[in-house]
């Protein structure tokens, strides 16, 4: 797709300049140009991400100083020591969570997903419909009827039922990218394994879901990171025991009242680690997961 | 369950159904009910799921708000059935004019700041230069960060004596402004650190609507002796409608649900005023020490109301679209 766009604008940029034969492409200098703006866009934009490493690398008596060091000079990685200290349990509770996520989001929306987009289902429009409408539900009016059910059923503070909360930001999700995906796998070869005799089922797992394969590393990520970036069903639903999560760790220190802007930053660094290597590794997977629910071709 | 009397309908209206054999018409209505088995086996945990863990919740959260709960009352779970009082007491709340208001504000600059800027940025990078595919890629990190990291990080760049904002500000000579404890500043600080959030966002949908439009469009403008501005006003922008409707309509939907960043940030202070509804429905039911579940449910309830009405403009605009 990026390859046709340059393409396409080589050639505009070719036709225009056609008058003057010795710019056919504009002159490498304004490309230039281009380039110096987008870095000094970026700059700004990550700036605050620049600003927590910063900060988590800076010593407690430098935390107060005005003007701050822009640069971590005398820098420390006593935040980081804290950080193994006492956040471990909660980066592994975090892990486990999200990884369950991820396993139930994809057991849940995958086979519905193909049933809606090749099987077609009597009510299969009004169940995506219902699906569309669900994610529009906020969160705070989940958590608040989730609490109701968990304390009477007694299963507040553990890691299954926070699993199960954070499985509803990302089945509706799910659903829908595999839906689009899967209608645009030929019918053709659904019908040849269907006339080697394979069943619905086997066409499923064997078919399916091994072409489906970008859109499974879509779902997966996302409902990995939303399930790691969870704050709401955490802090309602696990806040008590000690199946807490990281983000349950940064907020204890913030609540507390902590001066510790070192220790608090470094938590935020090591919490933003998936986040990082999902994009370093997997970007395209994420710009296809973010416009897959908002923009149809 | 309707999928026996239904199925058999089209086999029935088909008008050649008389020259065929019952029995061949019998063995046809057959497989179409096994085929509707089929697929509603494949989809039935999903409709499972949604009814256990979202209608369910849902229904909960309206018995809440009919029904005065205390303490007590919620642990056992017999309270008295009040009807609509709790919406009266809701409405006639001093905190609900002003949590409409902050929450109006905030979603509406939010989405419309968030959009010309993503727009802005999306055109920028749409003419492909020397690493912008990299770049690009680096702006999504805000929208990947956990928002309780984000929300910190913020915090703590608006501390009013420490943060890098008011030294910035210092040295080009204004005074310190409380931004996180002064309530003129709480709104617009929270809606800073939520537009760097939204950025990303409204980036990569606008650039992929970019993209599906046709280049020869631009030489067409361009033969005609259109300038870069008007082929951004008269080819590009009509161009990108519906897919503005949808980021709009998303953006809406996503800022009205907007919790952690201000919970972190001032919780909803000082005074209020930073208290939309959302905060101010996690405030009555997790934010004291004696939680007023009910009254939680019922604002709960109309920011339900609320995103449920944004919710079918934007089914509505989908259907319009794909017609």
């Amino acid at each position: 797709m990026a390859t046709t766009t340059v393409t396409r604008a080589v050639t505009t940029r070719t036709t225009r300049g056609a008058g003057r034969p010795a710019t056919g492409t504009p002159p490498a200098a304004k490309r230039w140009w281009r380039t110096a703006f987008g870095v000094v866009f970026t700059a700004v934009m990550l700036f605050p991400v620049y600003w927590m490493v910063n900060v988590s690398l800076t010593r407690d008596q430098d935390m107060r100083k005005s003007p701050p060091n822009l640069i971590p000079i005398d820098g420390t990685l006593h935040g980081y020591s804290t950080v193994l200290g006492q956040q471990l349990p909660f980066l592994g509770t975090s892990l486990v969570v999200g990884l369950g996520t991820v396993v139930l989001t994809l057991a849940l929306s995958a086979p519905a997903a193909y049933s809606l987009a090749k099987l077609g289902p009597r009510g299969g429009g009004a169940m995506s419909f219902v699906l569309l409408i669900a994610q529009m539900i906020p969160a705070i009016i989940m958590a608040m009827g989730f609490y109701t059910i968990y304390v009477q059923l007694g299963i507040l503070d553990t890691i299954w039922g926070l699993v199960l909360a954070d499985s509803t930001i990302a089945v509706p999700f799910g659903v829908l990218i595999f839906t689009a995906f899967m209608r645009g796998i030929p019918d053709e070869l659904l019908n040849a394994a269907r006339i080697d005799g394979a069943s619905t089922w086997r066409t499923f797992t064997s078919v399916v879901m091994p072409v489906s394969r970008n859109s499974i590393v879509t779902v997966s990520l996302f409902s990995f990171l939303w399930a790691w970036s969870d704050f709401l069903f955490a802090n309602t639903l696990d806040g008590g025991g000690d199946a807490k999560p990281i983000t349950l760790g940064i907020y204890a220190y913030i609540g507390n009242n902590n001066q510790e802007w070192n220790s608090i930053m470094a938590t935020a660094v090591v919490a933003s680690i998936p986040a990082a290597v999902l994009l370093v590794l997997a970007q395209r997977y994420v710009a296809a997961g973010v416009t897959a629910g908002a923009v149809k071709d | 369950m309707t999928t026996d009397t239904t199925s058999l309908r089209p086999s029935a209206a088909r008008p050649r159904t008389e020259d065929t054999p019952a029995s061949v018409r019998g063995r046809r209505a057959h497989a179409q009910r096994r085929a509707q088995l089929t697929a509603w086996a494949f989809l039935a945990p999903v409709a499972l799921y949604l009814v256990l863990f979202y209608a369910y919740p849902l229904w909960k959260n309206i018995e809440l708000s009919l029904k005065h709960y205390t303490v007590a009352s919620f642990v056992s779970g017999n309270a008295p059935f009040v009807g609509l009082q709790n919406f009266a007491d809701v409405f006639s709340s001093a905190t609900f004019a002003p949590a409409i208001w902050h929450t109006a504000v905030f979603v509406l600059v939010s989405i419309l700041v968030q959009f010309a800027l993503g727009l802005a940025l999306a055109v920028f990078f749409h003419n492909s230069f020397p690493l912008s595919g990299l770049l690009r890629a680096l702006f999504l990190v805000p929208w990947l960060l956990p928002l309780l990291v984000s929300a910190s990080t913020w915090s703590w760049m608006m501390n009013s004596d420490s943060g890098i904002v008011n030294a910035f500000l210092g040295s080009v000579g204004i005074g310190q402004i409380n931004w996180l404890t002064s309530p003129d500043w709480s709104l617009f600080a929270v809606l800073v650190a939520n537009i760097w959030i939204g950025i990303p966002f409204n980036l990569v949908i606008m650039y992929s609507g970019l993209q599906g439009i046709p280049g020869e469009l631009y030489e067409a403008a361009a033969l005609d002796g259109a300038n870069g501005w008007q082929r951004f006003w008269r080819v590009t922008f009509p161009l990108l409608r519906p897919v503005t409707a949808i980021t709009l309509l998303l953006g809406f939907v996503y800022t009205l649900k907007v919790f952690d960043i201000i919970w972190i940030m001032t919780k909803g202070g000082p005074s209020g005023s930073s208290t939309t509804l959302a905060i101010w429905s996690y405030q009555l039911g997790f934010g004291s020490l004696l939680p007023d579940f009910s009254s939680a449910a019922t604002v709960g309830n109309v920011l339900i109301v609320i995103a449920l009405v944004v919710g079918l403009i934007y089914a509505r605009v989908q259907r319009r679209l794909e017609v």
